[in-house]
């Protein structure tokens, strides 16, 4: 996979995950998503980074432009260093949460997702990564 | 602090939102509009979504929250205007706002939102 275009951005605050929805939103408008694939991506990057700032205390947003072949997308990945997940396949499931959420962040991303990856360790912090193609 | 404006129409409080809402400002505008509801005696909700060009599981927990919390307080909530995509998504994201009354636009909205008062009006006479 190539990665012709990468921003990074700090997911520390409120306003951030507001300011990564935004940053989201205008390189999929850059990529040509069409509007409901704008709205799919954007909504999936305000769970994740909502998810790194609550569970994993903070940490940072990377937006990849990706081509495969001959197809192009977003790719984004979450990284925090906070406690991670000690059972992904549980946190995973719709309804099932640790905070006060509706727990559909995680299931609810993957969904919205063509690809979805996800990485944790206790004490060690956790990764997400997705890819939607335009 | 930035604040979401709530408008008050007769006994029906009007809602517009038409910022990209972080956490605090949707749990802010959740408070503001509970206590308006008992300050103004509203009897109706309507809120404006069709500036909104996302909705996740955060803001559509504060709609259904809302909505839950009004009727506690003998009061109708009707959201309208959804996008067309942020419809799809939200379904697609897991969330079908369940509790929560919607319209098509505000005409609409404010057409629902008469006939259940007047329906709770209703209620309330035959009951007495």
């Amino acid at each position: 996979m190539l990665v012709p275009l990468s921003e990074n951005r700090p997911i520390s605050s409120a306003e951030d995950v507001v300011a990564v929805r935004q940053a989201v939103r205008q390189r999929a408008v850059d990529l040509g998503f069409n509007l409901v694939d704008q709205t799919k991506i954007v909504t999936a990057a305000s769970e994740l980074a909502r998810n790194t700032l609550q569970y994993g205390g903070g940490g940072t947003l990377r937006i990849e432009e990706v081509i495969e072949g001959t197809r192009r997308g977003l790719r984004l990945v979450f990284e925090d260093n906070g406690p991670g997940i000690p059972n992904i396949e549980l946190a995973m499931k719709d309804g099932y949460t640790t905070g006060n959420g509706l727990g559909l962040g995680l299931s609810g991303a993957k969904r919205l997702s063509n690809q979805f990856e996800i990485q944790s360790r206790p004490g060690e912090g956790t990764r997400v990564a997705i890819v939607r193609w335009r | 602090m930035e604040r979401i404006p709530i408008l008050k129409m007769g006994e029906y409080l009007l809602v517009t939102i038409q910022v990209d809402m972080h956490d605090r400002l949707a749990m802010s505008l959740q408070d503001d509009l509970t206590s308006r509801i008992v300050s103004a005696r509203a009897k109706g909700v309507l809120i404006d979504i069709s500036a909104l060009e996302m909705v996740d599981s955060f803001i559509g927990r504060m709609f259904g929250d809302i909505a839950a919390m009004s009727r506690v307080l003998d009061a109708e909530t009707v959201v309208v205007g959804m996008q067309p995509a942020v419809a799809i998504t939200l379904v697609e994201l897991g969330l079908s706002l369940p509790g929560v009354r919607t319209a098509l636009n505000i005409e609409r909205g404010m057409d629902l939102l008469r006939g259940l008062t007047a329906a709770r009006g209703r209620d309330d006479a035959g009951s007495a």
